[in-house]
């Protein structure tokens, strides 16, 4: 794949280095000059100078030939215009942005940026993975279809231990998917499938049914 | 009306008296305090300091109570993404949304922005005032 890289950071340097490891014909655009020369330097001719948000930049960088555009400077602004201009004015059939605001994964969203990736939501989901406490984990978020995959554990004292999961209420639109147990390993559930204290339960939800569903595996 | 303006730069700052004088409630919004010394002390409006890109601190700001928007700061990128947070997310009817870059002026008025190009118009005027003494 022809891959545009707008931001010639941290991130923008390990993320191409790594792109081109896979094989990848990678092309990074940056605005400062000594940045550029890193670059250049380490990872070879791959470095283009200049804005990434300018139309007459990314037509230098060969824009209208690639097959994705990812925008991971440091400034959400950038980030968002360089995604748009690549999409509305070279048709590039895919946008990755860098969110440094994770408040600010719904604009991106609702103006066609297919993929946000928030380096605040990231760390915070893997503290929440981190900590044994949380009942509840976010796995992956479907984002076209409004539904979430999530994962939780069966604490010692919740009320559905030993009980069978037709007799479980679950909230609406809340599938389980696999339930993952120290003794029978991971297996499709049935509604005569008994939970045990410390089954992992992957389920598939709402987001707002998130909480109802919580509460149904955890109340004691 | 009630008019937001971001970026009490010397366009935003007289820009906003002026609309102030004319009985509008208006807000001006800037991230830099010193930035508010341009507006008069006739000034009746508010200003407030915080960024016009965080939907927090419009809403603060009073952005859902809003009838126009302007995005007047210096940078291109900011105005284009305050612009369009004003019109997708907290659909304010009009928004105005100032882009030094004629280029990527065109881009965003193709996708349904109403832009202002300093740029082309300053050219546009100039080039017009040498041909009347012409």
């Amino acid at each position: 794949m022809y891959i545009i890289v707008i931001g010639g950071g941290k991130v923008g340097y390990y993320l191409t280095k790594t792109l081109l490891a896979e094989g990848h014909e990678v092309l990074v655009i940056e605005k400062d000059a000594r940045k550029c020369e890193t670059i250049a330097e380490e990872l070879g001719s791959i470095v283009l100078r200049g804005d990434g948000c300018e139309v007459r930049t990314l037509a230098e960088a060969g824009c209208n030939r690639a097959d994705m555009l990812i925008a991971v400077t440091g400034h959400d602004e950038d980030n968002l215009v360089a995604c748009q201009v690549g999409k509305h004015k070279f048709q590039v059939p895919r946008t990755v942005a860098r969110v440094n605001n994770p408040k600010n994964a719904n604009i991106f969203e609702i103006l066609g940026v297919e993929t946000t990736i928030s380096s605040t939501d990231l760390i915070l989901a893997h503290i929440e993975h981190e900590l044994p406490t949380h009942p509840l984990i976010h796995l992956l978020t479907l984002k076209g279809i409004g539904l979430e995959i999530v994962e939780l554990k069966i604490p010692a004292d919740s009320a559905v231990v030993g009980r069978r999961i037709r007799d479980i209420p679950l909230p609406s639109d809340s599938v389980l998917a696999l339930i993952i147990s120290k003794s029978k390993g991971a297996q499709v559930p049935g509604g005569d499938t008994v939970l045990a204290v410390g089954d992992e339960v992957i389920a598939v939800t709402k987001p707002e049914n998130e909480p109802a569903l919580r509460v149904a595996f955890t109340h004691t | 009306m009630n008019i937001i303006i971001m970026g009490c730069g010397r366009v935003g700052a007289q820009l906003a008296e002026m609309l102030d004088a004319e009985g509008h409630h208006v807000t001006v919004v800037d991230t830099d305090p010193y930035s508010f010394r341009r507006l008069p002390h006739s000034f009746s409006g508010s200003a407030e300091l915080g960024n016009g890109m965080d939907q927090d601190f419009l809403r603060h700001a009073g952005i859902e109570q809003a009838d126009v928007f302007v995005a007047a700061t210096q940078g291109d990128n900011r105005n284009i993404m305050a612009a369009q947070i004003a019109k997708h997310i907290f659909k304010i009817p009009k928004v105005i949304c100032r882009i030094y870059d004629p280029i990527r002026e065109e881009v965003y008025r193709t996708l349904g922005l109403q832009t202002i190009s300093p740029t082309t118009v300053g050219a546009r005027m100039m080039k017009e005032a040498i041909e009347r003494q012409g």
